[in-house]
Formats: structure tokens, C-alpha cells, sequence
């Protein structure tokens, strides 16, 4: 693997993006909007508004990511860019943290935007600040990029790689604490949702509402966030086969 | 540099040791001159459809060799072999000394994929840029050779636009110039002239041309018949199967017939 490599890739990924300036407007201000709508759906229960936005904030990273990244990386194996690829004096992490890094990137973009909405012009209010959310947010981003990429293998249209958020994404969505409490599912359940990493991509933010300094389990629950990206990148780069 | 080093030394194990160090060195030279060996081989897609059959040739460097054929007759598979990107299911094949896939092979190789494999949403200088990057060029290096390979396909004036909005013909272009990024030694064209206009077509087996003479070994393949006339090596492929394995020349001498085309017609039908 080349730092240099690597960066190209970042960088080549980047200013794809930025001749697609709809899909960046869509990355950051479609979340801004939704959690606006969502601040209006819980009108009157401030509190409780105030303990799930920052939830949402670490699973639109995620979502988001996971599906541009893996509409992209799909690309990339159709188009035949990856087959010259695969034939150039390159390591395959080049292309895998590349990608990594440039949507790594965006998500900070995004999640600054969209928590300075929450935090700021919508009144949310954390006790561990702003940096801390940041943080947790571009993990999540990160996760979402290297499930989208190790996913996309498993994908042969467009069609199909939109359609995987159903069963990958929705039941970490569902599992993970933002609609019932998990200490009040079922414990198979629990079991499930102890078992999905946006739990605690979840879990982490909710840590640093409710924490003014960084706990145990808020480090504890970052840790598993980035061991499960890194896993999913490598698992995503085995299915990159230099021969096919 | 290999080559000189290896002869150097059989050199001085020629006065050694005369009649036997002789004999290794002919042999030695016929491997030198050899750009690639393929043994036997055997490629089965997808589990069913046997792409080769058991096919062997060899190929000599500095040359434009032709792989000529209908399509679905081996042609892509060929050549995805040969750059590495194919698994085999039987045979050797040797590139340059080395294994096929051989990771020393990837600086001296290059491959244009048929279809257009570019990424439609940069600009043709931003393509290039990256793949020249991708080969291991450097800043000023880098930005010279994206400049040198525009010229050669005649692109020049297109740099700063969007693929998405070249031609066909064009977006063909941009990818046959990033094959010739990073000065490698063997390019493998999967069909780099079909679709262009006949000036185009002209220009760019000048461009061929320059580049065998210069030492260079490149694949092309076509299905277009009067492209074969213009290689100076040939293998006709259909079904699986090598046909024939010659200059155009040889192919028509032999075959009694005066176009490739005809030679290809009658060697097809008498394999029937």
C-alpha cells in the first residue's frame, strides 16, 4: 500500500463528487431538513427531541455513506475501471482506503453542517460538545463507507446495491435503541442488537448527551465502531480480486 | 537490462566452456526475443463455457501482433489472461519471463479494456492525471506525460472537458491514451479503432507503428478484417481455438487468396 496511491485515490474520488454538486447537496442539506421536520414531529416534548436527534446524528453518516459508497464501488466494477486497475503496479488498499478516506471526509463536511443545525439553530443541547460529536459522526461515516464497500460485492445493479440497505441497514436501525430503549427488547433482541455495530455508532452519541466527560463506555463504543470498519474494509477488499 | 546482464554472463561461460554454453545460448536468445509463451491453455467461464481450448503460441517482441476473430471467440478472454486478470484452468503462460498476473509484470504492462473503462464524471485531464499517478508518476513527471499520451491520440484541445460529454469515438481516445501512460512495454488493446472515423483509424496505426518501432509489443484485437492487414503478426481465433498463426502475407500465400478476410473465410469453413 502507497500513501501516495491512496491519497490519489482520495483525492480522484473527491473531485468526482465535486462535479456532482446535486449529490453534495443532497448529502448535506437533505439530513438538515429531515432533522428540522423531525424537531416539528416531536413538538411540545423538547426532551425527548433532545435525546434523538443526537442519535440521528450517528445514523445519517452511516446511511448516507454506506449508500454512496456502494453505488460507487459498484461502479467502479462495471465500468471496467477496475479492471485496469487491477492491472496497474498498485495494492488493492490503495483503491479501499482511498474510498475510505474521501467519504471520511465528506461526512465531516456533513456532519459539521448538520450538527451545527442541530446543536444550533435547533436548540439540542450535549453535555460532552460538539468536538465529541464530530467525532462519533465521522466514525459512523467511516463505518457506512466500508459496509457499502464490502456490500457492493454482493450487488450486480444499481438496483440491487439501493435495495441491501433494506436488509443490512433497516434492522441495525430498528435494533439499536432509537425506538424502544434496548434494555426493554426482547433479550434475543438485545442479543441481535449487541451483535450490529450501528448500535454503538448509536450508543456513543447518546454517551456524550448525557456525559460532559468521555466515559468508558463512549471509548469502548468508538473502539467497536472503527474494529468493525476496519474488518468490513479488509472483507471488502478480499472480494476485490485482482484475478477474476 | 535483464537480457544484457544474462548475456554477459553466458559470454564469458562461452570461453570457458564452448560447445556446450553455445547451444544454451541460442537457446537463451529465442527466449529473449520471445515477448510471451502460452502453453496449453485452458480458460473456462462461469464454470461452463470454455472460452480456450487448449491453446499454444508465442509471441516476438517489437511487433503489432493481431488477434483476429469473430466476436465471442476468445479474443477479451485472451487478453484478460495475458495482462493477469483472468484465472486459468490449465496451461503456462509466461509474459516477459514472468508468470502472467506476476506482480514484476504490472509497471511494463498496460491494458485497454473494451469497453470504455474512464471515469465519465472527470475531465479527461483529471483522468489521466489519476491513472498516471496510479503507474507511479510524480508531479511535474506526472503532468508531462498526461500531456505527451493527449497528443498522441490527438486530444489535446479536449483536456479540460467532462467525458460524459465527449463522443464515442473520443471517449475511446482518452482511454487508449491512458494505456499509454507510464511508457510500458507491452500494450494490450482490446479493440482501441473500432467505431473511429478512417483518418482517425490512420492516425492512430501510425501511432501503433511508432511505438513497435521504438521496441515496443503491442496486442490488438479486432473482428474487422482489413485491421488484420495492417499487423505484422497474426492469429486468427474462432471458437476457442487458434486458426492460424501468421503474417498476413504467409496467411494469404498459403491460403491462395489475396485479403486477410478470405483467408480467415476459408480457413473458418475448412475447420467445420
Amino acid at each position: 500500500m502507497s500513501v501516495r496511491r491512496t491519497a490519489a485515490t482520495s483525492g480522484r474520488v473527491l473531485l468526482q463528487l465535486l462535479h456532482d454538486p446535486r449529490t453534495i447537496g443532497l448529502i448535506i442539506v437533505v439530513p438538515c431538513v429531515l432533522i428540522t421536520l423531525l424537531k416539528y414531529v416531536f413538538n411540545g416534548q423538547p426532551l425527548v427531541f433532545n435525546s434523538v436527534a443526537p442519535m440521528i446524528l450517528g445514523i445519517f453518516p452511516l446511511l448516507m455513506m454506506f449508500l454512496v459508497t456502494s453505488i460507487a464501488t459498484l461502479r467502479e466494477r462495471k465500468t471496467g475501471t477496475l479492471d485496469r486497475l487491477m492491472t496497474m503496479p498498485i495494492s488493492k488498499l490503495d483503491i479501499v482506503f482511498g474510498y475510505a478516506g474521501a467519504f471520511s471526509l465528506l461526512a465531516l463536511v456533513q456532519a459539521s453542517v448538520v450538527s451545527a443545525v442541530t446543536l444550533g439553530l435547533l436548540g439540542v443541547t450535549v453535555l460532552g460538545g460538539t468536538v465529541s460529536v464530530l467525532l462519533a459522526a465521522v466514525l459512523a461515516a467511516f463505518l457506512g463507507t466500508s459496509l457499502g464497500l464490502f456490500v457492493s460485492a454482493f450487488a450486480t445493479s444499481e438496483f440491487q446495491a439501493v435495495e441491501l440497505v433494506m436488509p443490512i441497514l433497516m434492522p441495525q436501525i430498528l435494533l439499536c435503541g432509537l425506538f424502544v430503549p434496548r434494555d426493554q427488547m426482547a433479550r434475543l433482541l438485545q442479543w441481535l442488537s449487541d451483535a450490529f455495530p450501528l448500535t454503538y455508532s448509536v450508543d456513543a452519541m447518546r454517551q456524550i448527551t448525557t456525559h460532559v466527560t468521555w466515559t468508558g463506555v463512549f471509548v469502548r463504543d468508538l473502539l467497536i465502531v472503527v474494529g468493525c470498519a476496519i474488518l468490513a474494509l479488509i472483507l471488502g477488499s478480499v472480494t476485490i480480486r485482482r484475478q477474476e | 537490462m535483464y537480457c544484457s546482464r544474462y548475456v554477459c554472463s553466458f559470454q564469458v561461460g562461452l570461453q570457458t566452456d564452448g560447445v556446450k554454453y553455445n547451444a544454451a545460448f541460442a537457446i537463451l536468445l529465442v527466449v529473449m526475443a520471445n515477448m510471451i509463451s502460452v502453453r496449453d491453455l485452458s480458460v473456462v467461464l462461469g464454470g461452463r463455457f470454455q472460452a480456450l481450448k487448449r491453446v499454444s503460441f508465442t509471441l516476438q517482441k517489437g511487433k503489432i501482433i493481431g488477434f483476429i476473430g469473430p466476436s465471442g471467440a476468445g479474443k477479451t478472454t485472451l487478453m484478460r489472461v495475458i495482462v493477469g486478470r483472468q484465472r486459468v484452468q490449465g496451461g503456462r503462460v509466461t509474459v516477459l519471463g514472468f508468470k502472467a498476473g506476476a506482480k514484476e509484470l504490472r509497471p511494463r504492462i498496460s491494458y485497454m479494456t473494451q469497453e470504455i473503462s474512464v471515469y465519465s464524471d472527470l475531465t479527461v485531464h483529471e483522468n489521466l492525471l489519476y491513472f498516471a499517478r496510479m503507474r507511479g508518476l510524480k508531479g511535474k513527471q506526472a503532468l508531462e506525460a498526461c500531456k505527451a499520451v493527449l497528443v498522441q491520440v490527438a486530444m489535446t484541445d479536449k483536456a479540460s472537458v467532462l467525458v460524459m460529454n465527449l463522443s464515442g469515438g473520443q471517449k475511446q481516445r482518452v482511454s487508449l491514451a491512458i494505456a499509454l501512460l507510464g511508457d510500458p512495454e507491452l500494450l494490450v488493446l482490446d479493440e482501441p479503432t473500432v467505431g473511429l472515423d478512417p483518418v482517425l483509424r490512420e492516425q492512430l496505426w501510425q501511432l501503433f507503428r511508432g511505438l513497435a518501432a521504438n521496441g515496443k509489443t503491442i496486442i490488438i484485437s479486432s473482428h474487422v478484417m482489413d485491421e488484420a492487414e495492417r499487423c505484422e503478426d497474426l492469429l486468427l481465433i474462432r471458437g476457442g481455438e487458434i486458426v492460424a498463426h501468421d503474417t498476413p502475407e504467409q496467411l494469404c500465400a498459403k491460403t491462395g487468396t489475396k485479403t486477410v478476410e478470405r483467408a480467415f473465410l476459408k480457413l473458418a469453413g475448412g475447420n467445420k
